[in-house]
């Protein structure tokens, strides 16, 4: 099947992400962030999760949650594309929510597609926010591990690297039981959760390790369906990953052209020398890349699913190659400038220090594609 | 990549009615008209061009296709041309599926015809054009000198009016098919006072002159192959028709033909396959697709490349590298996922020619000390396509503004970075 020229982002996808920029125009500039979640600069500060709910509320109101959601299950049934040039914006103003994380969940619940999930779906398109506790202690992305197990009707275990998971009012817990790997939702305010903040880099984001101890939950992919509806959806959770990848490099693109285009040392602008505008270029050539990926990814899992995965892990392997070289940039031109914490450049960088590693690096995602079209190794 | 989303498709939803129909009218003509495997050894590329019997196979095969309507299809009919509308895009698609040969007259196609289309009189024009798209003649590039390489506007060859005609005396160098070549686009100085303002361009029937005012030179590669020369006039007398635009307009109009060497021009350049070996073969050189057969069937340090982690590593690095190239010029398409209209087609030639040189280098290590075989060597892996390939990819990552240069562009152009300079 072919997909569209333009990706199938059209005028009702356009419109939604204008607003996504005008919205963080208005209310997210840099140094109203950096007020926000980096007014204490001490090692030993206490582990605070900074965001502003009443933004979340109005993103509720705007219908951003519920953009992809289907029709069927209380959305809007927009292609993909719509919640990646979102999650673009989003990366654009390194914008602390549980956005990304309320994606995330949905695509999990959308491929799960029974009548529980269809529930929760419609929850989060009202502007509930979600986040996915699926994986384990050791970090792996496959959708069979999880340390949570299911027994007797109760969920029990610790669900690690769980994303804004003190922005998030529901939580998509994997959980295993004799029968494999089933999904199943919960308040994260339900008794028995015990949310253990991490200590993390990333200043525009919260995440946890969640202990279950024999919490209710409802049962939204039956034990032995879960793992697939999460391999399923990780095409989508890596392209809306390496969307905000593909945001906040911009920013941090055009922000280092802006100071090195100023700052003046051996009575020149710093970016006439071309060690310095070089590799800003290369820095846009990175970027560009990794965006036409992420679209396509986005496309061909609206358009031609069978192409998704090995698309969307191009996808995120050049997003991360991106995300490291992008922000290493612009600290590195920023000079002693951009080594301290009063310039906004280290809130970006080190969002894209965990964006890099989430959901798994470059490395890893070529490690994957080689085995799709190469086969296996000997 | 063949299994991965092609920037178009077969049938392409957003097709109008007129290139819908071209599209058609396209597979139907290639399914009966392939000139089939060529009956004489050709060269990687256009511009390694030096056997006179692989030209002529090259030319007929562009004959064809243009007395098709393939080639030109969006020039107009007074000058040789379809009169269509955005439709050569969609030929050249329909050729690249169709894995048709390489068209010889490459840079007649790629920077000629547009320039001398967007500022030749019309009586130049309608004489010239037809025989540029059908193959019948040949053109070469006179831009680069000694002194004017990454400065091209440092032109010394020097036109000097005469009455109602102008007489050439230079030097041209790493002129591309000139000893093939009936036209020349010519850039040079009518203005010693002014750089830039100094300029002007000609088209100059350069096979007709030889020994009267034209010599040309081999120039032999670091390949040891021929195909670019070096052009002296001397005393070449020129009528005043052949010059395009006013005089002193030289630099706005070689920017229209750097623009369309570079990708970034207003007509799309004809384009047929190229790929006269097979990806699946592992032999098509500048297919990052081609890598994974390559290794496959490939030894390095005693084992099978294709189980090498490392190599299959890098393998992946260039055909996402490759497909990301391949997206963004979909992307150029997509008029609301661009902010700057130039950021996306100023990179093509920078992009390419980087991919294309990597790509080689890693089929170099692929194929482990097989590589070290030259293509006269008869055990050389894949008859030394490789380390060729390779080789020759200097050619292009220099040529039409050296990578160093198109990266100023980009850095002034696109990101308003003060210039270097």
């Amino acid at each position: 099947m072919a997909q569209a020229t333009n990706f199938g982002f059209g005028e009702d996808e356009a419109m939604l992400r204008d607003s996504a920029i005008k919205f963080f125009d208005d209310n997210c500039s840099p140094d109203k962030l950096h007020g926000l979640v980096a007014a204490d600069s001490d090692v030993n500060r206490s582990n605070e999760c900074h965001w502003q709910q009443s933004l979340w509320q109005q993103i509720g109101e705007l219908g951003w949650t519920a953009a992809c959601i289907p029709e069927a299950a209380g959305g809007m049934g927009m292609p993909l594309v719509a919640a990646v040039a979102l999650a673009e914006e989003a990366g654009k103003a390194a914008f602390p929510s549980p956005l990304i994380s309320t994606f995330n969940a949905s695509f999990v619940l959308t491929a799960a597609a029974t009548d529980n999930a269809n529930k929760t779906l419609a929850e989060i398109a009202t502007g509930r926010a979600a986040s996915l506790a699926i994986t384990n202690e050791k970090g792996s992305w496959e959708g069979s591990d999880t340390d949570v197990e299911f027994i007797d009707g109760k969920l029990s275990g610790t669900a690690y690297f769980v994303q804004d998971a003190r922005k998030s009012e529901i939580l998509v817990v994997a959980a295993k039981s004799a029968a494999g790997v089933g999904l199943y939702v919960v308040n994260a305010d339900s008794t028995g959760i015990t949310i253990e903040a991490d200590s993390i880099i990333d200043l525009t984001r919260d995440q946890a390790h969640i202990t279950f101890d024999k919490v209710s939950a409802t049962e939204v992919a039956a034990a032995g369906d879960g793992d697939s509806a999460i391999n399923q959806a990780m095409p989508s959770i890596l392209c809306i990953t390496a969307a905000d990848m593909v945001g906040t490099g911009e920013w941090l693109l055009q922000t280092t052209v802006d100071y090195a285009s100023t700052r003046i040392q051996f009575d020149r602008p710093l970016a006439f020398f071309q060690a310095v505008k070089h590799p800003l270029v290369n820095v846009m050539l990175a970027i560009d890349a990794a965006k036409s990926l992420t679209y396509n990814a986005a496309c061909a899992i609206s358009q031609e699913p069978e192409n998704g995965e090995k698309l969307a892990r191009m996808a995120k392997s050049a997003a991360s190659d991106m995300a490291v070289f992008s922000s290493s940039r612009a600290i590195q031109f920023h000079g002693g400038i951009g080594f301290t914490w009063e310039c906004f450049v280290h809130l970006f960088f080190k969002r894209q220090m965990h964006n890099q590693v989430l959901y798994g690096d470059a490395k890893y995602q070529r490690a994957k594609l080689a085995d799709l079209l190469m086969g296996k190794a000997a | 990549m063949a299994d991965t989303a092609p920037a178009n498709a077969t049938a392409t939803p957003t097709d109008t009615p007129e290139q819908a129909k071209f599209r058609a009218h396209c597979q139907q003509w290639l399914a009966t008209n392939h000139p089939g495997q060529p009956t004489v050894k050709l060269p990687q590329g256009a511009l390694e061009l030096s056997d006179p019997a692989a030209l002529a196979w090259l030319q007929a095969w562009q004959k064809s296709a243009y007395d098709a309507g393939l080639i030109g299809c969006d020039y107009s009919k007074e000058t040789g041309g379809g009169g269509l509308t955005n439709c050569q895009a969609i030929a050249n698609h329909e050729m690249l599926r169709a894995k048709t040969p390489y068209l010889p007259n490459i840079i007649g196609l790629g920077m000629a015809a547009p320039t001398v289309y967007f500022h030749a009189q019309d009586e130049v024009k309608q004489a010239l054009l037809p025989k540029l798209l059908s193959g019948e003649e040949i053109w070469c590039q006179g831009f680069s000198e000694p002194g004017a390489g990454s400065d091209l506007a440092n032109q010394q060859t020097f036109a000097e009016k005469k009455g109602d005609s102008w007489v050439i005396n230079g030097h041209k160098v790493w002129t591309s098919l000139a000893h093939f070549a009936s036209w020349m686009i010519l850039l040079c100085r009518t203005d010693k006072n002014d750089k830039y303002n100094g300029l002007s361009y000609f088209v100059v029937p350069i096979k007709a002159a030889l020994g009267k005012g034209v010599t040309v030179r081999p120039l032999i590669k670091l390949t040891g192959e021929t195909g670019f020369n070096e052009v002296i006039f001397e005393d070449l007398i020129i009528e005043d028709k052949y010059r395009l635009d006013e005089v002193g307009a030289g630099w706005k109009v070689a920017m229209t033909t750097l623009a369309h060497e570079r990708g970034a021009g207003m007509l799309t350049t004809p384009s047929a396959g190229g790929l006269v070996t097979e990806e699946e073969k592992g032999t098509a050189v500048n297919s990052a697709a081609a890598l994974i057969q390559l290794a496959k069937d490939s030894y390095r340090d005693g084992k099978t490349s294709a189980d090498d982690p490392v190599i299959r590593d890098a393998i992946m690095q260039m055909i996402i590298r490759q497909e990301g190239f391949r997206q963004n010029q979909r992307r150029i398409g997509a008029k609301a996922l661009n902010d700057h209209p130039m950021r996306l087609p100023l990179q093509f030639k920078l992009v390419a020619t980087e991919i294309g040189q990597d790509i080689a280098q890693l089929a170099y290590e692929i194929e482990g000390i097989g590589s070290s075989l030259n293509v006269t060597d008869a055990n050389a892996p894949g008859g030394g396509q490789w380390p060729l390939a390779y080789m020759n990819s200097f050619g292009i990552t220099i040529a039409a503004g050296a990578n160093e240069v198109q990266r100023n562009i980009l850095g002034e152009r696109v990101l308003n970075m003060p210039k270097s300079k």
